[in-house]
């Protein structure tokens, strides 16, 4: 394995440095502290801008607040998925057992940020539409979303054996990717009731830069808080795994 | 990297591509459902269902919303620049409509030619600006650009 990897360009080599799971957790534990702090001062100052500090809006008055957990919440829903998508392409095509084990510990996190996002979404429909929901593409192409995280924790859990079970799941993963960019772009190529983005447009944001700051710092903080998240989730399982193997090594020797 | 590893990566590049080709098909072949709402402009070129239930949106044409008989009925026009059509519904509207701003509505056209809508949602726009910064660009009369190219609901 080392003969190998040192034969190989050293662009492979940075590829594969992360595949030792020791490596990873040496990693993780350096890199864990930091990102959990930052994740608590981006949301604690977000936060308080999102719910103090920025304006009401024009139209919509207080209720836009919203729009500071819904957008973040939306933005990590697929950003999620497509971590997801790559990790399940490196883990089919280089059998890389930590790629694996990332996609499937990010799914249950994508799940929730998209669960946030439709229900902050319909809280926000109510006033706003007169509705808690519609059946417009960019809604349903997101409850589609949902349902493919909730099938992709189940199939990788749902073989007896694990091996068959984490390839079918990255398939699944791959396969849903043709979701992501019909979310993206639904609102641009049918008629939807859901409004066209602001932010993430070809030219200048529509939002006010008072509002524009503080979801920029959420959503800042969302991504730290998936990465802290994913790492703590990869950490345990990795350890959990570690003494499985101890209590097999214990069992055999008795 | 070796051969196995290769066809691999040509596999999974293959199939999504091939994947992404057939959405690309079907949501093509299925744009008329996939849809939400009719523009007044679709309703004088293109085939809409007759008889049946379908949504038209578009912007309240301003100085158009009137009070008809009991006064629970009001009637509005709903436009897109290129076409209008007169809506008429009898309910709650929801705390975004107004005139000037987007709104979908639900029903059926009778023989007048008016729709008469059973369900009215309001479309909020892509713009989001503290009401002090709204009415400036109005003084300043930035607004009408701003409202034009926001309309992506009514193009």
């Amino acid at each position: 394995m080392t003969s190998q990897a040192a034969s190989n360009p050293p662009g492979s080599r940075s590829l594969h440095r992360f595949a030792n799971p020791g490596r990873f957790l040496r990693l993780a534990d350096a890199v864990l502290p930091w990102c959990a702090g930052l994740t608590a001062i981006a949301l604690a100052v977000g936060l308080a801008a999102a719910l103090f500090v920025a304006p009401a809006d024009y139209q919509q008055g207080e209720s836009v607040r919203i729009m500071y957990v819904h957008v973040p919440a939306a933005w990590m829903a697929l950003f999620a998925y497509t971590c997801i998508a790559v990790a399940s392409a490196a883990a089919l095509i280089w059998r890389h057992p930590v790629a694996d084990l990332a996609a499937r510990s990010a799914s249950p996190l994508g799940a929730a940020f998209t669960f946030l996002a439709l229900a902050t979404g319909s809280l926000w429909g109510k006033p706003m539409w007169g509705t808690w929901w519609v059946w417009d593409a960019r809604l349903t192409s997101v409850l589609v979303l949902f349902f493919l995280y909730l099938g992709h924790m189940a199939i990788s859990n749902a073989f007896e054996d694990p091996g068959r079970g984490r390839k079918a799941a990255a398939i699944l993963a791959l396969v849903g990717f043709v979701n992501v960019p019909i979310i993206k772009f639904s609102v641009d190529w049918w008629n939807t009731l859901h409004q066209p983005a602001s932010v993430t447009r070809i030219g200048v944001p529509t939002i006010h830069p008072s509002m524009l700051w503080p979801l920029l710092l959420m959503g800042v903080g969302f991504t730290l808080f998936f990465f802290t998240v994913l790492l703590l989730r990869m950490k345990s399982e990795l350890l959990a795994a570690r003494l499985r193997n101890l209590r097999m090594l214990s069992v055999e020797g008795r | 990297m070796t051969s196995r590893k290769k066809r691999r990566m040509t596999l999974i590049g293959l199939g999504m591509l091939a994947l992404a080709g057939a959405t690309a098909m079907v949501l093509t072949a299925f744009q008329e459902n996939v849809t939400f709402f009719y523009s007044p402009s679709d309703l004088q070129n293109k085939d809409v269902p007759k008889g049946r239930n379908f949504r038209v949106g578009g912007l309240v044409a301003e100085g158009s919303v009137e009070k008809i008989g009991d006064g629970a009925t009001v009637q509005f026009v709903v436009t897109d620049g290129g076409g209008t059509v007169p809506v008429r519904y009898r309910g709650l509207l929801p705390d975004l409509f107004r005139e000037g701003q987007g709104i979908v509505a639900e029903g059926k056209l009778n023989g007048q030619g008016v729709f008469v809508a059973n369900e009215v949602l309001a479309k909020h726009d892509e713009n989001y600006m503290p009401p002090e910064v709204a009415d400036a660009l109005k003084r300043s009369g930035e607004w009408q650009k701003g409202q034009a190219t926001a309309d992506g609901a009514v193009q």
